[in-house]
């Protein structure tokens, strides 16, 4: 047991590493000067104030530095938690930002992952060998997950929201109100965070449903499949088996796709200006402010490695053959 | 994590499963034609080929008798459209079916580049870790897994937030580089089945040289799945591609489908309601990409007899 | 022996294909007493799992065209699934090629089992004793219903499902190629347990399909020999092994060095010539092209007769 999820672990911690190394790399490595690039940007009228900001990110970049010097004060500062200062909103520290818009983002992703992943599979697996049904799923299926996440985000936005008026397309609550417990409050963020969901949902969605669809028509001719059939147990019995099985597929296939749901949820955020990371990446590229954009960066990163992880360890909550293996390692 | 894939979906599961090899006993023609054969009595391969191939001709054909940059200022502003600008125009008169024809090219050859770039890099990593094994498989396991769980498109949007030069081909170098992993993954399990097989085992008796019983003996006889894999990889690469042009990190003098979502929603279109903007772009994307993928089920179901419908 | 339990007649099966129809099996018609163990040998593509298959489950490739099929007297509905389905398991009943993976690998074996007794109607409870008393004949200990399929042998996993199909000790157990991923020790004891299963009582008569021909003489009371298709001798075990009447059943036998261990069908393909197409089947006896012994007659289609007591054979020249 220990053997794999140490492996598991292991390989996570490398990513973390090649991650951080990435982020340390590019600004030094790609061509141009990134402070001035910077600083070009902001929106600094001062010149005072101006050389002191160049000053303060000079010296944090450390380009007098060795590079290896450079390296390691880059690791230092991160394990301290010190992401650096944003430009776009200077001086609030960059981990501070980030902690106000991750809220958000996981506001979004997490109904939508669960609730895409669980919808989607059990459509999928209704929709398989229903003549009828698996024509029309089929073809739809394919068609939203090749949609890209932001158009159907804007289809959404223009129809439901502009048109028809029902919901509102930009940020998480309305302009008038503060956060609060009041009912005004709540449902208007509920308002607010309906469309960007649906959105994430529905992209992700079909995808579920296609490769459940494509797993379970797979699991129905397994052997095990045909030898319940030949004994004539219901089709019930037998499709409850098949989808069982082919969930443990389809949960390998949710590890795979956060990277790609994730960026989703950024393009998304960006049409329906919502405040999280997505957005706060769009400031961060305008204001140039590459602290901010490393840093949400790192949190993605981190993000993803720990829902990984999350994974692996359901996935051997749930086959049975993964832990007979382990523990016949074990023993 | 390049392709918006599921895995077990359009991949071709357990594809080489009983084919290739007892091919080359049957003789080649005769599969070559039965291949053919239900490929054209395919429904899904032919309506997602029909859908590709009018957009593509139209991509090639259609921008030389347009003339003129399509980011010209050619016509009234944010007209919609009539029978002389097709698609309408944006808020600055620009004609949005130029921008159309031209946002197609640039995303045809995204995935042709992205895509293929991938597939190579896949396919590299895939037959020398399957046919190699060992340390060498061990290695490459480990980059591919790290490669696999870091978010392609979050890393991408960093690098080219710091690339200043930034065209078309750097940004399908960048996807390719990003997008191969589960290319690599699968391209690996189905060399290391056809790595035990007896055609393998003579060449290698022969004394064959490791390159030329990949590309003589395995390569060949994958050579569908190879295909489909690098249509999954091309719709993968165009839908990110798409993504950052949308961020505004796409070629910044060009013209492409994201690109024109990016200036739609920058332009407030939506609020305009001028949706002759914003939905033709993604509704190209799109269909690509969901033709593409249809075509790959259709594709598979020629491939492996067992998927036909009966 | 006693009476006729299995009485099989003009079954013609066909499999659907892009191409046309294939035809499969096409008139079969033979009996088999009751405690018969019919041994069911033919080379691939002959038919012999197609008649098994028909027999339980067809596929949905395949089709029934004509012919009946009556067990006990009473007539199968091979032909439409749902009314077979009262049929399966409780009178009928399967031993698989793929016994290896026929078990449900994320359920354990035990809670695999209740689950699909229930589904038949049958309460676990009843057959428990039942199930740990056999379990106990083929050397499994009740252990094994607590443990999932990947936590068994092959040879563990094949005698669970040998159990596990023959619990409500059906009247007709169709056994498929059981043997075929076996080494041959192994072959003989499951095929002797088999044996020792219908001497129990727990199965009235079994089709032993197998290309192994000298395996099947070692525990079949008849033997039948199918070719494209078409039954072409049918009679006790020793009769067909030491006077075969149809020139494929003699060459079959005469190209085995000796009746005993062999891989039989190496020696099968051994015999020039191969089977002809089943897309387009042609007219006349089957075998013609390949038979040493042809003549004109052969053109026209030989008729499955009684040539001697007990003793069936398709062929102008066998009488």
């Amino acid at each position: 047991m220990w053997r794999y999820f140490g492996r598991k672990l292991f390989v996570y911690a490398l990513t973390f590493f090649v991650a951080v190394t990435i982020n340390w790399m590019i600004p030094r490595f790609m061509p141009g000067d990134p402070v001035r690039s910077m600083l070009a940007r902001a929106s600094v009228g001062n010149a005072e104030a101006l050389e002191a900001m160049r000053a303060y990110y000079s010296s944090l970049f450390g380009l007098d530095l060795p590079v290896w010097q450079q390296y390691l004060n880059f690791w230092g500062s991160l394990l301290r938690g010190d992401l650096g200062t944003s430009v776009w909103l200077f001086p609030t520290p960059v981990s501070e930002v980030i902690l106000g818009a991750v809220p958000y983002t996981l506001g979004l992703l997490v109904p939508a992952i669960l609730l895409s992943w669980i919808a989607g599979n059990k459509f999928g697996a209704f929709a398989a060998r229903g003549r009828w049904l698996d024509n029309t799923v089929l073809p739809v299926g394919y068609l939203l997950t090749a949609t890209p996440y932001m158009w159907l985000g804007i289809l959404l936005a223009w129809s439901l929201g502009i048109v028809a008026g029902i919901f509102p397309t930009a940020g998480a609550y309305g302009f008038a109100l503060q956060p609060s417990l009041s009912w005004a409050f709540v449902s208007s963020l509920v308002l607010h965070w309906f469309l960007p969901f649906l959105s994430l949902f529905l992209v992700a969605f079909g995808g579920w449903a296609i490769g459940m669809r494509n797993m379970i028509i797979y699991e129905l001719e397994a052997d095990y499949s045909s030898y319940l059939e030949a004994l004539g147990a219901p089709r019930r019995l037998v499709r409850r088996y098949a989808f069982r099985n082919a969930l443990l597929p389809q949960l390998t296939g949710l590890a795979l796709q956060l990277g790609t749901i994730v960026a989703g949820a950024l393009l998304t955020e960006i049409v329906f200006s919502y405040p999280g990371l997505g957005n706060l990446i769009l400031e961060a590229l305008n204001n140039r402010d590459f602290f901010l954009l490393q840093g949400a960066f790192l949190f993605i990163v981190l993000g993803v490695l720990i829902a990984n992880f999350v994974i692996d360890v359901v996935y051997v909550l749930v086959d049975p053959r993964v832990r007979v293996q382990m523990q016949g390692g074990a023993a | 994590m390049s392709a918006q894939q599921v895995p077990g979906g359009p991949v071709p599961g357990e594809g080489v499963g009983a084919g290739p090899g007892e091919a080359a006993a049957v003789g080649a023609p005769r599969r070559g034609n039965e291949t053919v054969y239900f490929a054209l009595r395919n429904p899904k391969l032919l309506a997602g080929a029909v859908v590709v191939a009018v957009l593509l001709v139209a991509a090639l054909a259609v921008p030389p008798f347009l003339g003129g940059s399509p980011n010209a200022y050619v016509g009234p502003q944010a007209q919609p459209p009539s029978a002389e600008f097709w698609f309408g125009t944006t808020n600055f008169g620009q004609d949005v079916f130029a921008q159309f024809v031209h946002g197609l090219r640039s995303t045809f050859l995204v995935g042709l580049l992205g895509g293929g770039i991938a597939a190579l890099v896949g396919m590299v990593v895939g037959f020398v870790a399957g046919y190699r094994g060992g340390l060498v498989d061990e290695v490459l396991n480990m980059i591919t897994n790290i490669v696999l769980v870091l978010p392609a498109m979050v890393v991408l949007i960093i690098a080219a937030a710091y690339l200043e030069a930034r065209g078309i081909l750097v940004q399908s170098l960048f996807i390719g580089l990003t997008s191969w992993p589960w290319a690599a993954r699968a391209i690996r399990a189905q060399t290391l089945s056809l790595a035990t097989r007896d055609f393998v085992d003579l060449a290698r008796l022969s004394g064959r040289r490791a390159h030329a019983i990949i590309f003589r003996e395995i390569a060949p006889n994958m050579s569908s799945y190879l295909f489909m894999t690098f249509i999954l990889l091309f719709g993968g690469a165009i839908l990110i591609a798409a993504g950052l042009d949308f961020i505004g990190l796409g070629p910044p003098q060009g013209v492409s489908l994201g690109l024109m979502m990016h200036s739609a929603v920058s332009w407030s279109a939506l609020q305009l309601g001028m949706w002759w903007w914003f939905v033709p772009p993604g509704l190209g994307i799109t269909a690509i990409v969901g033709s593409l993928y249809i075509m790959n089920v259709g594709l598979d179901e020629v491939f492996n007899p067992r998927l036909r419908e009966t | 022996m006693s009476g006729v339990s299995l009485e099989v007649s003009d079954l013609t099966v066909h499999y659907r294909t892009l191409r046309g129809d294939v035809h499969a099996l096409e008139g079969v018609g033979f009996t088999m007493a009751d405690g018969e163990i019919m041994g069911l040998v033919g080379e691939s593509g002959s038919g012999k799992s197609t008649l098994g298959k028909s027999l339980i489950r067809m596929d949905s490739r395949m089709r029934h065209v004509r012919g009946t099929v009556r067990l006990d007297g009473e007539e199968l509905p091979i032909g439409d699934q749902a009314a077979m389905t009262p049929f399966r398991y409780h009178r009928v009943s399967l031993i698989p090629q793929y016994s290896m993976s026929a078990l449900n690998p994320t359920r354990r074996i035990g809670r695999m089992i209740d689950e699909l007794l229930e589904s038949r109607g049958v309460r676990p409870a009843s057959v428990r004793a039942e199930l740990l008393r056999r379990l106990d004949l083929v050397g499994l200990s009740g252990q094994v219903l607590r443990r999932y399929p990947i936590e068994l042998s092959g040879g563990m996993k094949q005698r669970v499902v040998m159990v596990l199909s023959t619990l409500l000790d059906p009247s007709l157990l169709i056994a498929d190629e059981v043997t075929s991923a076996l080494d041959v020790s192994t072959q003989r004891a499951v095929a002797q347990t088999l044996v020792e299963f219908r001497d129990r009582g727990y199965l009235a008569g079994m089709i032993f399909v197998s290309h192994d021909i000298s395996l099947v003489n070692q525990i079949a009371d008849t033997i039948m020999v199918m070719y494209a298709g078409k039954p072409v001798e049918k009679g006790t075990a020793e009769a067909v092994v030491n006077g075969p009447r149809h020139p494929y059943t003699r060459m079959l036998i005469s190209s085995l060095p000796e009746v005993g261990v062999t891989h039989a069908e190496r020696r099968l393909e051994g015999i020039p010539g191969s089977p002809p197409g089943l897309l387009d089947p042609p007219r006349g006896c089957r075998f013609r092209e390949r038979c040493p012994l042809a003549f004109d007659k052969c053109d026209q289609e030989p008729p499955f007769v009684e040539v001697d007591r007990g003793h069936w054979a398709a062929c102008w020249k066998a009488g």
